[in-house]
């Protein structure tokens, strides 16, 4: 029998570990994962990657159906694109906050990432009008849902992105209350890069739609 | 970088882990750099929207440029503002199986109805 003593294993305090998480440097309290990445961020970049899934789905549908509009008002009577270049502009300058926030937030400065936030959520707020608008003029012109195949897999696939936006300024109004409050208690900048990994992700959606929905002549 | 290192708690992956943030910390970009970032953007959507205001341009050369200017515009997004470019190839993957996904199921429906339809 030997007598070596064997020293316990070392144990890591769940909560006052170090910054392990591969989350970049801005841990308060680093998630130790047994991949020894943010659970959190992977979680979010798959989630993001199932929507990336939804959104060819739809994007699909819609290039099927976007020249079945039968004796039906269709996209070349409807589009005005100077003004969703325009609404395109505001949710790209989102983007720009966004980051901008981000980077606040990785620095510290909460003053700053709140105020970029709601300059975000204002924004977006901008760009969910003006998508409001634009589907009141369609309609307006007779373009109603279930008027075509084009009419409905439009209205689906920019409704969709329209929800995924205004569920975007909530989160970014809520994690302003959040933060003003003092609530989150976890990392701060990571929680910040979560909702902003979302909000970037609507915008890139958007990137493709314009694209393919509005600029490509159907 | 490495005052955050417990020298006893020795995990595997934690080398891995400190040498991702030393490569993040170097490929830090500075907030001048996200406008610069925003304004090449914004130049890409303003020359989107003038080739397809510009009448005349065949739809052979139309179309291929639009779709470049949008995969630029998606790539930069994903990689400097979502800061995929520097992050964990593990992030990337679960990403990029999904647009690859996206793109496969576009293509697949697209064969399909083709096919249906003649």
């Amino acid at each position: 029998m030997s007598d070596t003593t064997i020293e316990p294993p070392q144990t890591v305090e769940p909560q006052s570990a170090p910054s392990h998480d591969g989350g970049h440097g801005h841990s308060d309290a680093g998630h130790q994962s047994t991949t020894g990445i943010s659970n959190t961020k992977l979680a979010m970049w798959l989630f993001l990657g199932s929507e990336c899934l939804l959104f060819g789905g739809l994007i699909s549908t819609y290039m099927l159906y976007r020249n079945r509009q039968g004796d039906a008002i269709g996209p070349d009577q409807l589009w005005d694109i100077p003004f969703t270049s325009a609404t395109s502009f505001v949710l790209l300058m989102s983007s720009l906050t966004m980051v901008l926030a981000v980077s606040a937030a990785k620095r510290k400065e909460e003053r700053n990432t709140r105020l970029w936030l709601t300059v975000t959520a204002l924004l977006g707020g901008l760009f969910l009008a003006g998508q409001v608008y634009e589907f009141t003029v369609f309609y307006r012109e007779g373009l109603g849902y279930t008027t075509s195949l084009f009419s409905s897999s439009f209205y689906t696939l920019t409704g969709f992105h329209g929800v995924h936006v205004a569920v975007g300024i909530i989160m970014l109004m809520s994690l302003v209350g959040m933060l003003a409050k003092g609530r989150i208690v976890s990392d701060k900048a990571e929680t910040v890069e979560m909702v902003g990994l979302y909000w970037h992700f609507v915008d890139v959606v958007w990137i493709v739609i314009f694209t393919l929905v509005y600029l490509i002549p159907a | 970088m490495s005052t955050d290192i417990h020298p006893t708690d020795t995990h595997p992956t934690d080398t891995v882990t400190h040498d991702e943030h030393e490569t993040h910390a170097a490929h830090e970009v500075s907030d001048k750099q996200y406008i610069l970032i925003a304004l090449f953007l914004a130049v890409l959507t303003a020359m989107e929207v003038a080739v397809t205001e510009i009448s005349g341009v065949p739809e052979a050369l139309l179309i291929p440029s639009l779709l470049i200017m949008m995969a630029i515009k998606f790539f930069v997004v994903v990689s400097y503002f979502m800061h995929l470019k520097h992050d964990a190839a593990i992030f990337k993957f679960g990403f990029y199986i999904g647009l690859g996904g996206a793109v496969v199921l576009y293509a697949a429906m697209l064969a399909t109805f083709h096919f249906f339809i003649g």
